[in-house]
Protein backbone atom coordinates (compact mmCIF):
# COMPACT_ATOMS: atom_id res chain seq x y z
CA UNK A 1 0.00 0.00 0.00
CA UNK A 2 1.30 3.60 -0.82
CA UNK A 3 1.77 5.77 2.29
CA UNK A 4 -1.14 8.66 2.74
CA UNK A 5 -0.11 12.32 1.65
CA UNK A 6 -0.64 15.06 4.04
CA UNK A 7 -3.34 17.75 2.34
CA UNK A 8 -2.40 20.76 0.94
CA UNK A 9 -3.56 23.40 -1.50
CA UNK A 10 -1.95 24.74 -4.23
CA UNK A 11 -1.94 28.48 -4.93
CA UNK A 12 -0.63 29.94 -8.79
CA UNK A 13 -0.16 33.73 -8.45
CA UNK A 14 1.24 35.66 -11.64
CA UNK A 15 0.67 37.06 -14.78
CA UNK A 16 1.73 35.35 -17.46
CA UNK A 17 2.86 36.28 -21.55
CA UNK A 18 3.38 35.06 -24.94
CA UNK A 19 5.98 37.30 -25.96
CA UNK A 20 4.80 41.12 -25.60
CA UNK A 21 0.74 39.31 -25.16
CA UNK A 22 -0.59 39.15 -21.97
CA UNK A 23 -2.94 35.98 -21.29
CA UNK A 24 -3.13 36.49 -18.11
CA UNK A 25 -2.71 38.92 -15.52
CA UNK A 26 -2.71 39.00 -11.67
CA UNK A 27 -4.05 35.59 -11.76
CA UNK A 28 -4.78 33.91 -8.21
CA UNK A 29 -5.65 30.33 -8.88
CA UNK A 30 -6.31 27.91 -6.11
CA UNK A 31 -6.51 24.02 -6.23
CA UNK A 32 -8.12 22.96 -3.07
CA UNK A 33 -6.65 19.96 -1.51
CA UNK A 34 -8.26 16.65 -1.88
CA UNK A 35 -11.15 18.43 -4.64
CA UNK A 36 -11.54 17.95 -8.22
CA UNK A 37 -11.11 21.82 -9.68
CA UNK A 38 -11.91 22.20 -13.70
CA UNK A 39 -10.73 24.49 -15.88
CA UNK A 40 -13.25 25.01 -18.81
CA UNK A 41 -12.57 27.31 -22.00
CA UNK A 42 -12.51 27.66 -25.69
CA UNK A 43 -9.58 26.53 -27.62
CA UNK A 44 -6.91 28.67 -27.10
CA UNK A 45 -8.05 30.35 -23.94
CA UNK A 46 -5.10 29.16 -22.00
CA UNK A 47 -6.71 26.46 -19.64
CA UNK A 48 -3.45 23.64 -21.15
CA UNK A 49 -1.47 26.56 -20.24
CA UNK A 50 -2.08 26.72 -17.01
CA UNK A 51 -1.74 23.39 -16.35
CA UNK A 52 1.39 22.87 -17.66
CA UNK A 53 2.91 25.92 -15.28
CA UNK A 54 1.37 23.72 -12.64
CA UNK A 55 2.98 20.65 -14.10
CA UNK A 56 6.42 22.38 -14.71
CA UNK A 57 6.30 21.92 -17.99
CA UNK A 58 7.85 24.00 -20.94
CA UNK A 59 4.99 26.94 -21.73
CA UNK A 60 6.78 28.80 -24.62
CA UNK A 61 5.92 31.99 -23.06
CA UNK A 62 6.61 33.76 -19.37
CA UNK A 63 5.12 33.55 -16.21
CA UNK A 64 5.69 35.98 -13.31
CA UNK A 65 4.46 35.02 -10.37
CA UNK A 66 4.88 32.06 -8.03
CA UNK A 67 3.11 28.47 -7.25
CA UNK A 68 3.09 27.99 -3.36
CA UNK A 69 1.48 25.02 -1.61
CA UNK A 70 -0.20 24.93 1.93
CA UNK A 71 2.54 23.17 3.42
CA UNK A 72 5.41 25.33 2.15
CA UNK A 73 6.97 22.56 0.30
CA UNK A 74 7.71 22.79 -3.31
CA UNK A 75 5.53 21.12 -5.91
CA UNK A 76 7.97 19.54 -7.99
CA UNK A 77 7.67 15.88 -8.10
CA UNK A 78 4.31 16.04 -6.53
CA UNK A 79 2.33 15.97 -9.70
CA UNK A 80 1.33 13.19 -12.03
CA UNK A 81 0.26 14.20 -15.68
CA UNK A 82 -1.82 12.47 -17.42
CA UNK A 83 -2.75 13.95 -21.23
CA UNK A 84 -5.14 13.77 -23.76
CA UNK A 85 -3.46 10.81 -25.73
CA UNK A 86 -2.46 8.04 -23.79
CA UNK A 87 1.47 8.27 -24.14
CA UNK A 88 2.05 4.61 -23.79
CA UNK A 89 5.41 3.86 -25.61
CA UNK A 90 4.22 1.37 -28.27
CA UNK A 91 7.29 -0.58 -28.24
CA UNK A 92 6.64 -1.50 -24.21
CA UNK A 93 3.97 -3.98 -22.48
CA UNK A 94 1.49 -2.64 -20.61
CA UNK A 95 2.84 -3.42 -17.52
CA UNK A 96 6.20 -1.83 -18.49
CA UNK A 97 4.79 1.11 -19.67
CA UNK A 98 2.23 1.01 -16.55
CA UNK A 99 5.71 1.32 -14.44
CA UNK A 100 7.41 3.67 -16.86
CA UNK A 101 8.49 6.31 -13.97
CA UNK A 102 10.20 3.76 -11.39
CA UNK A 103 11.89 2.88 -14.44
CA UNK A 104 12.95 6.72 -15.87
CA UNK A 105 13.94 7.07 -11.58
CA UNK A 106 15.84 3.98 -11.26
CA UNK A 107 13.60 3.52 -8.68
CA UNK A 108 12.81 0.06 -6.89
CA UNK A 109 8.89 -1.39 -8.01
CA UNK A 110 6.63 -2.81 -5.33
CA UNK A 111 5.29 -5.47 -7.94
CA UNK A 112 2.57 -5.87 -5.79
CA UNK A 113 1.26 -2.93 -5.93
CA UNK A 114 1.81 -2.78 -9.54
CA UNK A 115 -0.32 -5.98 -10.06
CA UNK A 116 -2.85 -4.95 -8.05
CA UNK A 117 -3.65 -1.07 -10.08
CA UNK A 118 -3.33 -3.30 -12.91
CA UNK A 119 -6.63 -5.51 -11.82
CA UNK A 120 -8.45 -2.09 -10.33
CA UNK A 121 -8.20 -0.87 -14.21
CA UNK A 122 -8.89 -4.59 -15.61
CA UNK A 123 -6.53 -5.05 -17.74
CA UNK A 124 -4.98 -8.08 -15.76
CA UNK A 125 -5.42 -10.11 -18.91
CA UNK A 126 -3.72 -7.58 -21.14
CA UNK A 127 -0.62 -6.97 -19.36
CA UNK A 128 1.78 -8.36 -21.67
CA UNK A 129 0.14 -6.78 -24.15
CA UNK A 130 1.27 -3.92 -26.39
CA UNK A 131 -0.47 -0.53 -26.39
CA UNK A 132 -1.81 -1.32 -30.06
CA UNK A 133 -3.06 -4.50 -29.11
CA UNK A 134 -5.91 -2.28 -27.03
CA UNK A 135 -8.73 -0.36 -27.83
CA UNK A 136 -8.61 3.15 -26.83
CA UNK A 137 -10.23 3.16 -23.51
CA UNK A 138 -7.91 0.19 -22.32
CA UNK A 139 -5.12 2.64 -23.33
CA UNK A 140 -6.52 5.04 -21.24
CA UNK A 141 -6.77 3.19 -18.34
CA UNK A 142 -3.39 1.84 -19.03
CA UNK A 143 -2.37 5.70 -18.63
CA UNK A 144 -4.58 5.76 -15.34
CA UNK A 145 -2.84 3.04 -13.82
CA UNK A 146 0.84 4.25 -14.83
CA UNK A 147 -0.52 7.98 -13.31
CA UNK A 148 -1.90 6.26 -10.10
CA UNK A 149 1.03 4.48 -9.68
CA UNK A 150 3.07 7.52 -9.42
CA UNK A 151 1.27 8.41 -5.90
CA UNK A 152 1.46 11.65 -6.32
CA UNK A 153 -1.02 13.83 -4.04
CA UNK A 154 -1.47 16.19 -6.85
CA UNK A 155 -2.67 14.72 -10.16
CA UNK A 156 -3.09 17.21 -13.77
CA UNK A 157 -5.74 15.63 -16.47
CA UNK A 158 -5.40 17.51 -19.42
CA UNK A 159 -8.23 16.44 -21.61
CA UNK A 160 -7.97 12.65 -20.94
CA UNK A 161 -11.09 11.28 -22.02
CA UNK A 162 -11.72 13.88 -25.12
CA UNK A 163 -10.92 11.01 -27.57
CA UNK A 164 -12.97 8.52 -26.43
CA UNK A 165 -16.30 7.59 -27.32
CA UNK A 166 -19.61 8.78 -25.07
CA UNK A 167 -19.82 5.27 -23.43
CA UNK A 168 -16.00 4.86 -22.56
CA UNK A 169 -15.74 8.30 -21.59
CA UNK A 170 -18.49 7.76 -19.17
CA UNK A 171 -17.34 5.06 -17.68
CA UNK A 172 -13.66 6.35 -17.34
CA UNK A 173 -14.53 9.34 -15.73
CA UNK A 174 -16.43 7.34 -12.97
CA UNK A 175 -13.36 4.93 -12.83
CA UNK A 176 -10.61 7.93 -12.61
CA UNK A 177 -13.08 9.38 -10.02
CA UNK A 178 -13.59 6.32 -7.94
CA UNK A 179 -9.48 5.78 -8.21
CA UNK A 180 -8.31 9.29 -7.37
CA UNK A 181 -10.01 9.46 -4.35
CA UNK A 182 -8.52 11.75 -2.12
CA UNK A 183 -6.08 13.17 -4.35
CA UNK A 184 -5.84 17.15 -5.98
CA UNK A 185 -6.82 17.51 -8.82
CA UNK A 186 -7.11 19.97 -11.60
CA UNK A 187 -9.25 18.53 -14.66
CA UNK A 188 -8.76 20.76 -18.14
CA UNK A 189 -11.82 19.77 -20.10
CA UNK A 190 -13.74 21.45 -23.51
CA UNK A 191 -16.81 19.16 -22.04
CA UNK A 192 -19.27 20.74 -19.73
CA UNK A 193 -21.10 17.45 -18.93
CA UNK A 194 -17.69 16.40 -17.64
CA UNK A 195 -16.75 19.76 -15.82
CA UNK A 196 -20.33 19.74 -14.21
CA UNK A 197 -19.99 15.62 -13.49
CA UNK A 198 -16.98 15.78 -11.22
CA UNK A 199 -15.90 19.25 -10.68
CA UNK A 200 -15.62 20.42 -6.84
CA UNK A 201 -14.97 23.87 -8.18
CA UNK A 202 -15.54 24.82 -12.07
CA UNK A 203 -13.74 27.53 -13.84
CA UNK A 204 -14.62 29.30 -16.74
CA UNK A 205 -10.75 30.14 -18.54
CA UNK A 206 -11.54 33.81 -19.93
CA UNK A 207 -10.17 37.12 -21.83
CA UNK A 208 -10.94 38.28 -18.25
CA UNK A 209 -9.33 35.80 -16.05
CA UNK A 210 -10.77 32.97 -14.38
CA UNK A 211 -14.46 32.91 -13.47
CA UNK A 212 -16.18 30.69 -11.31
CA UNK A 213 -19.29 29.44 -12.12
CA UNK A 214 -21.50 27.51 -9.79
CA UNK A 215 -21.85 23.52 -9.13
CA UNK A 216 -24.84 21.68 -8.43
CA UNK A 217 -25.26 20.91 -4.58
CA UNK A 218 -24.81 17.26 -4.73
CA UNK A 219 -21.17 15.59 -4.30
CA UNK A 220 -19.61 14.23 -7.60
CA UNK A 221 -19.19 11.75 -9.10
CA UNK A 222 -22.93 13.25 -10.01
CA UNK A 223 -25.44 11.48 -11.83
CA UNK A 224 -25.90 12.36 -15.66
CA UNK A 225 -29.47 12.13 -15.08
CA UNK A 226 -30.16 14.14 -12.53
CA UNK A 227 -32.06 17.29 -13.22
CA UNK A 228 -29.83 19.99 -11.43
CA UNK A 229 -26.62 18.48 -13.20
CA UNK A 230 -28.50 18.84 -16.64
CA UNK A 231 -29.49 22.46 -15.42
CA UNK A 232 -25.73 23.74 -14.63
CA UNK A 233 -24.13 21.62 -18.04
CA UNK A 234 -26.94 23.64 -20.17
CA UNK A 235 -26.13 27.19 -18.05
CA UNK A 236 -22.52 26.52 -18.82
CA UNK A 237 -22.64 25.58 -22.35
CA UNK A 238 -24.65 28.76 -22.83
CA UNK A 239 -22.08 30.88 -21.16
CA UNK A 240 -19.34 29.53 -23.15
CA UNK A 241 -21.45 30.53 -26.39
CA UNK A 242 -21.62 33.89 -25.13
CA UNK A 243 -18.63 34.65 -23.64
CA UNK A 244 -15.16 36.16 -25.12
CA UNK B 1 28.00 38.37 -41.45
CA UNK B 2 28.80 35.18 -39.23
CA UNK B 3 25.48 34.49 -38.52
CA UNK B 4 24.69 34.87 -42.45
CA UNK B 5 27.46 32.17 -43.06
CA UNK B 6 26.01 29.84 -40.19
CA UNK B 7 22.71 30.33 -41.51
CA UNK B 8 23.78 29.27 -45.08
CA UNK B 9 25.59 25.87 -43.36
CA UNK B 10 22.72 25.41 -41.40
CA UNK B 11 20.56 25.26 -44.65
CA UNK B 12 23.33 23.38 -47.12
CA UNK B 13 22.80 20.87 -44.26
CA UNK B 14 18.74 20.48 -44.11
CA UNK B 15 18.97 20.46 -47.78
CA UNK B 16 21.06 17.06 -47.38
CA UNK B 17 19.01 15.79 -45.17
CA UNK B 18 16.17 16.50 -47.16
CA UNK B 19 17.60 15.05 -50.39
CA UNK B 20 18.58 11.93 -48.32
CA UNK B 21 15.01 11.17 -46.40
CA UNK B 22 14.01 11.63 -50.16
CA UNK B 23 16.51 8.83 -51.17
CA UNK B 24 15.91 6.59 -48.09
CA UNK B 25 12.19 6.49 -48.76
CA UNK B 26 12.96 5.17 -52.10
CA UNK B 27 15.91 2.67 -50.80
CA UNK B 28 13.58 1.83 -48.09
CA UNK B 29 10.45 0.36 -50.50
CA UNK B 30 9.87 -3.56 -50.62
CA UNK B 31 10.19 -5.39 -53.78
CA UNK B 32 8.42 -8.39 -54.07
CA UNK B 33 10.94 -11.35 -55.30
CA UNK B 34 9.00 -12.24 -57.99
CA UNK B 35 8.42 -8.42 -59.26
CA UNK B 36 12.49 -8.44 -58.79
CA UNK B 37 12.94 -11.82 -60.50
CA UNK B 38 10.91 -10.66 -63.54
CA UNK B 39 12.65 -7.34 -63.33
CA UNK B 40 16.19 -8.66 -64.04
CA UNK B 41 15.27 -11.24 -66.35
CA UNK B 42 13.70 -8.65 -68.24
CA UNK B 43 16.92 -6.44 -68.21
CA UNK B 44 19.00 -9.19 -68.97
CA UNK B 45 16.41 -9.92 -72.02
CA UNK B 46 16.96 -5.93 -73.42
CA UNK B 47 20.64 -6.75 -72.49
CA UNK B 48 21.50 -9.55 -74.86
CA UNK B 49 18.75 -8.23 -76.93
CA UNK B 50 20.87 -4.90 -77.90
CA UNK B 51 24.28 -7.03 -78.49
CA UNK B 52 21.91 -8.69 -81.08
CA UNK B 53 20.58 -6.13 -82.47
CA UNK B 54 23.23 -3.68 -82.29
CA UNK B 55 26.28 -6.16 -82.81
CA UNK B 56 28.98 -4.53 -80.82
CA UNK B 57 32.19 -6.08 -80.38
CA UNK B 58 31.84 -8.39 -77.07
CA UNK B 59 35.55 -5.71 -75.76
CA UNK B 60 33.07 -2.78 -75.96
CA UNK B 61 29.58 -4.69 -74.67
CA UNK B 62 29.89 -8.65 -73.88
CA UNK B 63 26.43 -10.16 -73.94
CA UNK B 64 24.79 -11.67 -70.36
CA UNK B 65 26.08 -15.34 -71.76
CA UNK B 66 29.55 -14.56 -72.38
CA UNK B 67 29.20 -12.85 -68.86
CA UNK B 68 28.16 -16.06 -67.46
CA UNK B 69 30.70 -17.71 -68.98
CA UNK B 70 33.46 -15.52 -67.55
CA UNK B 71 32.04 -16.02 -63.94
CA UNK B 72 31.88 -19.66 -64.16
CA UNK B 73 35.70 -19.59 -65.61
CA UNK B 74 36.77 -17.39 -62.82
CA UNK B 75 34.38 -18.12 -60.10
CA UNK B 76 37.37 -18.82 -57.79
CA UNK B 77 39.21 -15.34 -58.60
CA UNK B 78 36.06 -13.47 -58.27
CA UNK B 79 35.31 -15.03 -54.96
CA UNK B 80 38.91 -14.39 -53.70
CA UNK B 81 38.08 -10.61 -54.24
CA UNK B 82 34.81 -10.63 -53.24
CA UNK B 83 36.08 -11.77 -49.89
CA UNK B 84 38.01 -8.47 -49.48
CA UNK B 85 35.46 -6.28 -50.63
CA UNK B 86 32.91 -8.13 -48.36
CA UNK B 87 35.10 -7.69 -45.20
CA UNK B 88 35.88 -3.94 -46.41
CA UNK B 89 32.42 -3.03 -46.88
CA UNK B 90 30.93 -5.09 -43.81
CA UNK B 91 33.69 -3.81 -41.19
CA UNK B 92 33.13 -0.53 -42.36
CA UNK B 93 29.67 -0.49 -41.73
CA UNK B 94 30.03 -1.57 -38.74
CA UNK B 95 32.14 1.56 -37.66
CA UNK B 96 30.46 3.94 -39.75
CA UNK B 97 27.15 2.91 -38.40
CA UNK B 98 28.83 3.00 -34.81
CA UNK B 99 30.65 6.42 -35.22
CA UNK B 100 27.22 8.19 -37.03
CA UNK B 101 25.08 6.62 -33.62
CA UNK B 102 27.46 7.99 -31.33
CA UNK B 103 27.72 11.45 -32.91
CA UNK B 104 24.23 11.89 -33.43
CA UNK B 105 23.93 10.89 -29.45
CA UNK B 106 27.12 13.66 -28.34
CA UNK B 107 24.41 16.44 -31.09
CA UNK B 108 21.51 15.36 -28.86
CA UNK B 109 22.50 15.76 -25.34
CA UNK B 110 25.44 18.37 -25.94
CA UNK B 111 24.75 22.04 -26.88
CA UNK B 112 28.65 22.09 -26.99
CA UNK B 113 28.79 19.52 -29.26
CA UNK B 114 25.67 21.15 -31.90
CA UNK B 115 27.63 23.83 -31.93
CA UNK B 116 31.25 22.94 -32.66
CA UNK B 117 30.78 19.31 -33.87
CA UNK B 118 27.42 20.72 -36.53
CA UNK B 119 29.31 22.71 -38.55
CA UNK B 120 32.37 20.07 -38.87
CA UNK B 121 29.85 17.42 -40.45
CA UNK B 122 28.52 19.96 -43.12
CA UNK B 123 32.26 20.89 -44.11
CA UNK B 124 32.91 17.40 -43.90
CA UNK B 125 30.04 16.82 -46.56
CA UNK B 126 30.71 19.71 -48.88
CA UNK B 127 33.92 18.25 -49.74
CA UNK B 128 33.24 15.49 -51.94
CA UNK B 129 33.73 11.99 -50.12
CA UNK B 130 35.46 10.52 -53.70
CA UNK B 131 37.50 13.10 -53.67
CA UNK B 132 39.23 11.85 -50.56
CA UNK B 133 40.08 8.59 -51.68
CA UNK B 134 43.73 9.20 -52.88
CA UNK B 135 44.39 11.07 -49.80
CA UNK B 136 43.26 7.98 -47.91
CA UNK B 137 45.21 5.83 -49.65
CA UNK B 138 48.02 7.77 -49.26
CA UNK B 139 47.62 8.00 -45.52
CA UNK B 140 46.65 4.67 -44.76
CA UNK B 141 48.01 3.16 -47.62
CA UNK B 142 47.07 0.09 -50.47
CA UNK B 143 45.66 -2.40 -47.99
CA UNK B 144 42.33 -2.74 -46.44
CA UNK B 145 42.42 0.33 -43.94
CA UNK B 146 42.19 3.14 -46.75
CA UNK B 147 38.82 1.10 -48.51
CA UNK B 148 37.43 1.21 -44.49
CA UNK B 149 37.95 4.49 -43.94
CA UNK B 150 36.15 5.13 -47.28
CA UNK B 151 33.35 3.19 -46.69
CA UNK B 152 33.00 4.61 -43.50
CA UNK B 153 32.88 8.01 -44.03
CA UNK B 154 30.71 7.64 -47.10
CA UNK B 155 28.06 6.19 -44.71
CA UNK B 156 29.00 7.98 -41.95
CA UNK B 157 26.85 11.36 -42.71
CA UNK B 158 22.99 9.83 -43.90
CA UNK B 159 23.97 7.21 -40.17
CA UNK B 160 23.79 10.34 -37.92
CA UNK B 161 21.20 12.66 -39.81
CA UNK B 162 18.93 10.03 -39.78
CA UNK B 163 19.51 8.95 -36.18
CA UNK B 164 20.14 12.77 -35.36
CA UNK B 165 16.76 13.56 -36.65
CA UNK B 166 14.65 10.64 -34.80
CA UNK B 167 16.42 11.44 -31.58
CA UNK B 168 15.31 15.21 -32.30
CA UNK B 169 11.68 14.08 -33.31
CA UNK B 170 10.74 12.48 -30.17
CA UNK B 171 6.79 12.92 -29.34
CA UNK B 172 6.62 16.19 -26.76
CA UNK B 173 4.12 14.51 -25.26
CA UNK B 174 6.57 11.45 -24.16
CA UNK B 175 9.11 13.87 -23.01
CA UNK B 176 6.68 15.93 -21.02
CA UNK B 177 5.40 13.05 -19.53
CA UNK B 178 9.00 12.09 -18.46
CA UNK B 179 9.59 15.07 -17.29
CA UNK B 180 6.54 15.26 -14.78
CA UNK B 181 8.16 12.16 -13.38
CA UNK B 182 11.70 13.01 -12.87
CA UNK B 183 13.18 10.92 -15.31
CA UNK B 184 17.00 11.26 -15.62
CA UNK B 185 18.14 13.03 -18.54
CA UNK B 186 19.82 9.43 -19.59
CA UNK B 187 17.15 7.07 -19.02
CA UNK B 188 14.92 9.76 -20.80
CA UNK B 189 17.08 9.09 -23.28
CA UNK B 190 17.99 5.63 -23.55
CA UNK B 191 14.50 4.60 -22.85
CA UNK B 192 12.50 7.12 -24.76
CA UNK B 193 14.39 8.69 -27.27
CA UNK B 194 16.45 6.11 -28.64
CA UNK B 195 13.68 3.66 -29.17
CA UNK B 196 11.37 6.32 -30.89
CA UNK B 197 14.12 7.09 -33.36
CA UNK B 198 15.24 3.56 -34.49
CA UNK B 199 12.73 3.65 -37.32
CA UNK B 200 14.91 6.72 -38.44
CA UNK B 201 18.21 5.44 -37.55
CA UNK B 202 16.86 1.96 -39.62
CA UNK B 203 16.01 4.68 -42.49
CA UNK B 204 19.69 5.39 -42.26
CA UNK B 205 21.05 2.09 -42.16
CA UNK B 206 18.88 0.93 -45.63
CA UNK B 207 20.74 4.24 -47.21
CA UNK B 208 24.51 2.70 -46.16
CA UNK B 209 23.60 -0.22 -47.42
CA UNK B 210 23.66 0.93 -50.56
CA UNK B 211 26.14 3.22 -50.65
CA UNK B 212 28.93 1.30 -48.52
CA UNK B 213 29.80 -1.10 -51.82
CA UNK B 214 30.31 2.12 -53.75
CA UNK B 215 33.09 3.49 -50.78
CA UNK B 216 34.75 0.49 -50.62
CA UNK B 217 34.99 0.50 -54.41
CA UNK B 218 35.96 3.74 -55.12
CA UNK B 219 38.87 2.91 -52.58
CA UNK B 220 39.72 0.13 -54.60
CA UNK B 221 39.67 2.02 -57.60
CA UNK B 222 42.24 5.00 -56.17
CA UNK B 223 44.65 2.12 -55.17
CA UNK B 224 44.94 -1.92 -54.19
CA UNK B 225 45.86 -4.79 -54.82
CA UNK B 226 42.56 -6.82 -53.63
CA UNK B 227 38.98 -6.47 -54.17
CA UNK B 228 36.41 -6.41 -56.58
CA UNK B 229 36.86 -2.62 -57.85
CA UNK B 230 41.00 -3.40 -58.49
CA UNK B 231 39.52 -7.25 -59.87
CA UNK B 232 37.54 -4.52 -62.46
CA UNK B 233 40.44 -2.37 -63.50
CA UNK B 234 42.86 -4.67 -64.32
CA UNK B 235 40.33 -6.99 -65.93
CA UNK B 236 39.60 -3.52 -68.00
CA UNK B 237 43.48 -3.15 -68.35
CA UNK B 238 43.29 -6.60 -70.33
CA UNK B 239 39.62 -6.11 -72.11
CA UNK B 240 38.36 -8.49 -70.44
CA UNK B 241 34.95 -7.18 -70.37
CA UNK B 242 33.31 -10.01 -69.57
CA UNK B 243 35.45 -11.20 -66.52
CA UNK B 244 34.71 -6.44 -65.50
CA UNK B 245 30.97 -7.58 -65.98
CA UNK B 246 31.04 -10.45 -63.79
CA UNK B 247 32.96 -8.98 -61.30
CA UNK B 248 30.77 -6.08 -61.26
CA UNK B 249 27.58 -8.72 -61.13
CA UNK B 250 29.25 -9.86 -58.24
CA UNK B 251 29.70 -6.50 -56.28
CA UNK B 252 25.66 -6.10 -57.29
CA UNK B 253 24.53 -9.92 -55.85
CA UNK B 254 26.31 -8.35 -52.84
CA UNK B 255 24.86 -5.17 -52.18
CA UNK B 256 21.35 -6.49 -52.83
CA UNK B 257 22.51 -9.49 -50.66
CA UNK B 258 23.30 -6.65 -47.49
CA UNK B 259 20.57 -4.46 -48.92
CA UNK B 260 18.11 -7.31 -48.09
CA UNK B 261 19.87 -7.91 -45.03
CA UNK B 262 19.72 -4.34 -43.65
CA UNK B 263 16.00 -4.03 -44.53
CA UNK B 264 14.73 -7.20 -42.74
CA UNK B 265 16.70 -6.20 -40.15
CA UNK B 266 15.60 -2.63 -40.17
CA UNK B 267 11.85 -3.93 -40.73
CA UNK B 268 12.05 -5.66 -37.59
CA UNK B 269 13.20 -2.46 -35.63
CA UNK B 270 10.38 -0.60 -36.98
CA UNK B 271 8.04 -3.07 -35.61
CA UNK B 272 9.09 -3.57 -32.52
CA UNK B 273 9.43 0.65 -32.10
CA UNK B 274 5.59 0.74 -33.61
CA UNK B 275 4.48 -2.12 -30.90
CA UNK B 276 3.37 -4.75 -34.22
CA UNK B 277 4.33 -8.05 -34.69
CA UNK B 278 6.39 -8.24 -37.48
CA UNK B 279 5.09 -9.94 -40.39
CA UNK B 280 7.42 -9.97 -43.37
Amino acid sequence: MSKPHSPFDVHLRGSFRFDQQILFQSLDFSLSSGEWTCLIGVSGAGKSTLLRLLAGLETGGSFDGAITTSDQSALSGRVAYMAQSDLLLPWRSVSDNIALGHRLRGQALDEDRLKDLINRVGLSEHEHKKPAALSGGMRQRAALARTLLEDTPVVLLDEPFSALDARTRSSMQELSFELLQGKTVLLVTHDPSEAVRLGSRLYEVTDQGLQEHQIPASQPIRNIDDPDVLARQAALLLALRTSS
Amino acid sequence: MFWQGKRRCYLLYEHQAEHMTDFSTISSERTKPLDFFVSVLGLLVLWQGIVWITGVPKYILPGPVLVFHAFVDNVGLIAEHSLVTITEVLVGLLLGTSFGVVTALCLTVSALARRFLMPIMVISQIVPVFALAPMLTLWLGYGIASKIAMTLLIIYFPVTSSFYDGLKSTPPGYLDLARTMNAGRYRTLFQIQMPAALPSLASGLRLAAVYAPIGAVIGEWVGASNGLGYLMLLANGRVKIDLMFAALIALCVFTILLRALIGYLSDRADSWAAGRDYTG
